[in-house]
């Protein structure tokens, strides 16, 4: 058989290994790419004398615009990014990995697929429509419900968030639970557990690291969502005091108003330091989720 | 297999954005037809549309790509050479034109006043109020601005809501710098917290749905939804309806020229298609559309 073998298949397997071996690493080229291009458009500003760190940060002053006095505090703007995100998680935790355990343990046959088919195409939805949804059904609704003057506000912004970001939970956490082996259950079931103890005492501890690397995607989406939070904030620079109150993200900031900001002007840098302060902020999201979870694991 | 979809994938995305770049240029050469880059100002999207539909029975080799997202978009475009014809609610900035005319060699884009655009005080139809100043328009939108809420001005809500919600527009949009510049102040900034809409309809939108909101915006866009307020100089002074004969005798206190800006390096279609838009068939349009012709083509009886 070797006699067999041509140089030029020799040659061809060789070729062909290291393109698969260039698009294994073609990703970590593409984050660094990234990271530098980012970086490198954002970071000179860093040093400019009109430029200090401190106010970009504390500062609630969003002016990068005006023609006397030009400010660029994102204080306002962080905070509305986490209020938007903190409000969605706080609904789409608990509706996402109670669906991922209802779809995991308690569905069986057609009911599961449908509900699988379903929640999938939930996560199909392009963000520009859940936008739409926002300003021209919730906006009323909320308005009515809850007796505001805008409908457009946290509220709004955190329920799109929190259904765009359940159909990601719970395939995750739903594969999570699946991969916890039927032992644990058969050996609960054993000994007398209910349902409910099965779920909580067993299944729960196993399949933790599954349901938190959910749990964070989840976040991740929230945080970067562009789009969808633009319309439905009601894109208001403003700390917000309640969750009836209009805010403006991080992420819509750059999106309305990088188009004008012409290349190289301070207005283009200080965009380009919110996108740095994006990557900060996801950064510390995983950072902090890789310790929760080699904590959990050293128990 | 997923790294080949990746590569395939990738590929795919470099061959479409090369294309986009291509037609950008408007360098597809293969058949007759011409196509016109038409980007900027949001507020002049809707009349920029209708002309670009009229213009094809006119001549129908010359199709023309409407798209807006504001005259700062549209300014940027005439600087970077991505377009053919950049529409705009402001006029260029002189270090805008400076940079324009660096980037072409020394050659000017050459500027076409193709109408008026009045802008409009939108409230919801259920707010008394029927006239406003200047200045008390400053008071509300101004950075330190007295004004907060709807009893400041004298007026009582039936909604009972007593709070001022501003709308206003990104600040890549001419129809803000406007604003800035004839009611807040050029040396003043706007107050914060006001919704920084998106569009000209977005504005429109949300006073419609908001019983206690104002807001700025084209003539253009005047729906049923919402209730244009007359506006004067000065607290006190008689109120003035836009309308295309306050607008042009200037009675009317805020109302701009729009403009149309073409880089030296578009194609002769560029300049034809100008020159029916300040003719009589697409000033016509401009009426139709609820904006201000020129002066020469407005309707007399009027």
């Amino acid at each position: 058989m070797t006699s067999s073998r041509s140089a030029l298949s020799i040659y061809g397997e060789k070729a062909i290994e290291w393109l698969i071996r260039i698009c294994g690493v073609s990703a970590i080229i593409f984050v660094f790419a990234i990271f530098f291009f980012v970086f490198r458009e954002g970071a000179p500003f860093l040093t400019d004398e009109k430029f200090s760190l401190w106010k970009f940060l504390t500062s609630t002053e969003w002016y990068p615009t005006s023609m006397s006095n030009i400010r660029y505090g994102t204080f306002a703007l962080i905070a509305g990014t986490l209020s938007v995100t903190g409000v969605a998680m706080l609904i789409a935790v608990p509706f996402g990995l109670g669906a991922a355990i209802f779809v995991s343990e308690f569905c069986t046959g057609k009911l599961r697929e449908f509900l699988k088919v379903i929640i999938e195409l939930l996560a199909a939805i392009p963000s520009i429509v859940w936008g739409f949804i926002g300003l021209t059904v919730m906006n009323p609704v909320i308005q009515t419900v809850f007796n505001v003057q805008v409908g457009l506000n946290v509220l709004n912004a955190a329920i799109l968030l929190a259904l765009m970001s359940i159909p990601v939970m719970v395939s995750i956490g739903e594969d999570a639970l699946k991969a916890v082996p039927d032992s644990y259950r058969e050996a609960a079931i054993a000994l007398g557990a209910t349902r409910w103890q099965l779920i909580w005492r067993a299944l729960l501890p196993a399949a933790k690291n599954g349901l938190l690397a959910a749990v964070l995607l989840g976040v991740g989406r929230a945080v970067g969502e562009t789009m969808a939070v633009l319309m439905a904030t009601g894109h208001a620079v403003n700390v917000p005091h309640s969750i009836f109150d209009s805010v403006r993200t991080l992420t819509a900031t750059i999106a309305a108003e990088l188009g004008e900001a012409s290349e190289g002007s301070p207005h283009y840098r200080v965009l380009f330091l919110i996108g740095i302060l994006l990557f900060t902020i996801t950064f510390i999201v995983n950072l902090v989720a890789d310790f929760v979870v080699k904590g959990i694991k050293n128990k | 297999m997923k790294h080949i979809l990746t590569t395939a994938l990738l590929a795919a995305s470099l061959v479409l954005s090369g294309c986009g770049k291509k037609n950008a240029d408007g360098s597809s050469k293969k058949d007759d037809s011409i196509s016109l880059q038409n980007i900027g100002s949001d507020t002049m999207v809707n009349l920029a549309q209708a002309w670009a539909e009229a213009y094809h029975n006119v001549d129908p080799k010359v199709s023309v790509e409407v798209s807006g997202g504001g005259s700062g978009i549209g300014v940027a475009a005439l600087i970077n050479g991505t377009c053919d014809i950049a529409n705009s609610s402001r006029k260029l900035e002189k270090e805008e034109e400076e940079k324009a005319t660096a980037k072409y060699g020394g050659k000017h884009p050459t500027e076409h006043h193709i109408g008026y655009d009045a802008l409009a005080i939108y409230v919801h139809p259920s707010n008394p109020i029927t006239e406003i100043s200047i200045e008390q328009l400053a008071e509300i939108y101004k950075e330190g601005g007295k004004f907060s809420k709807w009893s400041d001005l004298g007026v009582t809500m039936p909604s009972g809501q007593d709070e001022i919600v501003r709308a206003s527009r990104q600040n890549n949009s001419g129809t803000y710098h406007y604003f800035r510049e004839a009611v807040v102040g050029k040396k003043n900034d706007f107050k914060q917290g006001s919704r920084d809409m998106n569009g000209s309809k977005e504005v429109v939108d949300l006073v419609g749905t908001t019983p206690s909101a104002i807001g700025f915006s084209g003539i253009g866009y005047h729906t049923s939804k919402v209730k244009v307020v007359k506006v004067s100089k000065k607290t006190g002074e008689p109120g003035v309806e836009p309308t295309i004969k306050t607008t042009l005798d200037k009675t009317y206190p805020i109302a701009r020229p729009m403009f149309m800006y073409v880089p030296p390096s578009a194609k002769p279609e560029a300049e034809k298609y100008i020159a029916w838009i300040v003719s009589e068939p697409g000033q016509k349009i401009v009426i139709k559309e609820g904006y201000v012709p020129l002066e020469a083509f407005a309707p007399k009886d009027k």
